[in-house]
């Protein structure tokens, strides 16, 4: 469960979120999104314990965020992954300085590699992986760590649309399987509609509307009407966002 | 009489070789503080441009009295050229490291010596390997004018003695000697790159 209370963010005298209140139920998915420059990275960095509030606070789990919490997972917006490190070194790291042992670690990585499908590639180094690849080692060595809470910064903006569908199905898979609190940023309308419960629109450092989605949930969503209904509804708020700007 | 070429090679090599790896322990640390800290960056940066650009060779009397005539004037000599390189390239690789990375590792729970080992060195160790490189030529005349003062071994003095003695042929054998001297370092450079940082 995250609580965010009348949150505030400043880089310098710009101000990036203001008064920003927000609740997340625990295992449900949350999208926010809004144009360039609204806020919605550094609220997602914020609720990540990267960046430090100038106001207000956020609360997971009923306890202040002070820092990066060992149970949050982060996928970058880029991935974030070691070009030094291979495959595996990557998504093993976490694991390593939790102290885990030899054979833990052999085990919990290969399944999750397997599960994702990049066990084959174990060895290879990023730069070795195609931009698709490279976003699922990222969610791998996310989800190794078995995080009570993902957040994901445009995940799959850097993708081709067969590759974005392709990781936005996975991760609605994962989801399924295993359901944890996940936030995630995008610009794109599809998927947040896609992988949003709740999907928050924000403008201007503050969150303008709220859209419950009943239709999270169905693989098969793309091929019906419903969805474009929510898209289109998402859409006509975000461009209010740009006629009032 | 000037000895065995061979002799004289190894011993070039000793001094080049000690010089770049006691810079590398003497650069790496300096260079990774004053890429962290902002504040022993902006003391001793400016100290660095100062002496950076000055002509070391013109040190080596002063250092040949303060050090001795044997090989650790000549090693210094050659050590106050590269670890220069070396500070500044750290310090510049680590300030380029993109913030991501630092997102990384803090959301990955390293602590500070970790973030060293996994993320910081890794990240500037290219760098390190381009700036030896670059300053391997320079290093080499160093190597060559120090070694014509209070020795009789290096390839810089049996060269500059075939000369006086006018043995062409043993001079030229010397000036193609340091040719492969310098392929030698070149090619242990590229095996170090390539043992060090195989995703390059």
């Amino acid at each position: 469960m995250i609580n965010v209370r009348d949150l505030g963010v400043n880089y310098g005298n710009e101000l990036a979120l203001n008064n920003i209140d927000l609740d997340i139920p625990g295992n449900r998915t949350c999208a926010i999104i809004g144009p360039s420059g609204c806020g919605k990275t550094t609220l997602l960095y914020t609720i990540a314990g990267l960046l430090k509030p100038s106001a207000g606070k956020v609360l997971i789990n009923d306890e202040e965020v002070q820092g990066a919490r060992r149970e949050t997972g982060v996928i970058l917006q880029n991935g974030g992954l070691f070009p030094w490190k291979t495959v595996w070194d990557n998504v093993s790291l976490g694991l390593k300085v939790r102290k885990f042992d030899k054979s833990a670690i052999n085990q919990k990585v290969a399944a999750i590699l397997e599960e994702l499908g990049i066990l084959e590639h174990r060895n290879k180094y990023p730069t070795q992986l195609s931009a698709g690849q490279k976003q699922r080692v990222a969610i791998a060595r996310a989800l190794v760590l078995e995080p009570d809470l993902l957040l994901m910064d445009e995940a799959s903006s850097a993708l081709d649309a067969i590759n974005r569908e392709l990781i936005q199905n996975l991760i609605l898979k994962l989801y399924k399987k295993n359901p944890i609190t996940m936030v995630l940023v995008t610009h794109s309308i599809e998927e947040a509609v896609f992988l949003g419960q709740t999907i928050v629109i924000m403008k201007q450092a503050k969150i303008n509307h709220k859209i419950n989605n009943p239709y999270f949930g169905d693989e098969d969503i793309r091929s019906k009407s419903d969805y474009y209904n929510v898209c289109r509804e998402v859409r006509e708020l975000l461009r209010g966002e740009d006629e009032e700007q | 009489m000037t000895g065995d070429l061979s002799l004289h090679i190894i011993i070039s090599i000793f001094r080049i070789t000690t010089a770049i790896v006691i810079s590398l322990g003497i650069g790496i640390p300096i260079g990774l503080w004053l890429g962290l800290s902002k504040r022993a960056d902006a003391v001793l940066s400016p100290v660095t441009y100062i002496l950076y650009p000055i002509p070391k060779v013109a040190f080596l009397p002063l250092f040949m009295m303060l050090f001795g005539l044997g090989n650790s004037s000549k090693i210094i000599l050659i050590i106050s050229i590269i670890v220069f390189q070396i500070i500044l390239t750290v310090r510049d690789g680590v300030k380029e490291i993109p913030t991501e990375y630092y997102y990384s590792v803090k959301t990955l729970g390293l602590n500070r010596w970790q973030i060293y080992r996994n993320m910081v060195i890794p990240a500037v160790f290219p760098k390190i390997i381009s700036a030896l490189r670059v300053s391997i030529g320079v290093s080499i005349a160093t190597l060559f004018f120090s070694e014509n003062f209070a020795t009789t071994y290096g390839i810089g003095y049996f060269i500059m003695n075939c000369w006086v003695m006018v043995d062409y042929i043993q001079m030229f054998a010397g000036i193609l000697a340091m040719s492969i001297m310098g392929i030698v370092i070149f090619k242990a450079i590229d095996l170090m790159e390539r043992k060090l940082c195989p995703w390059i």
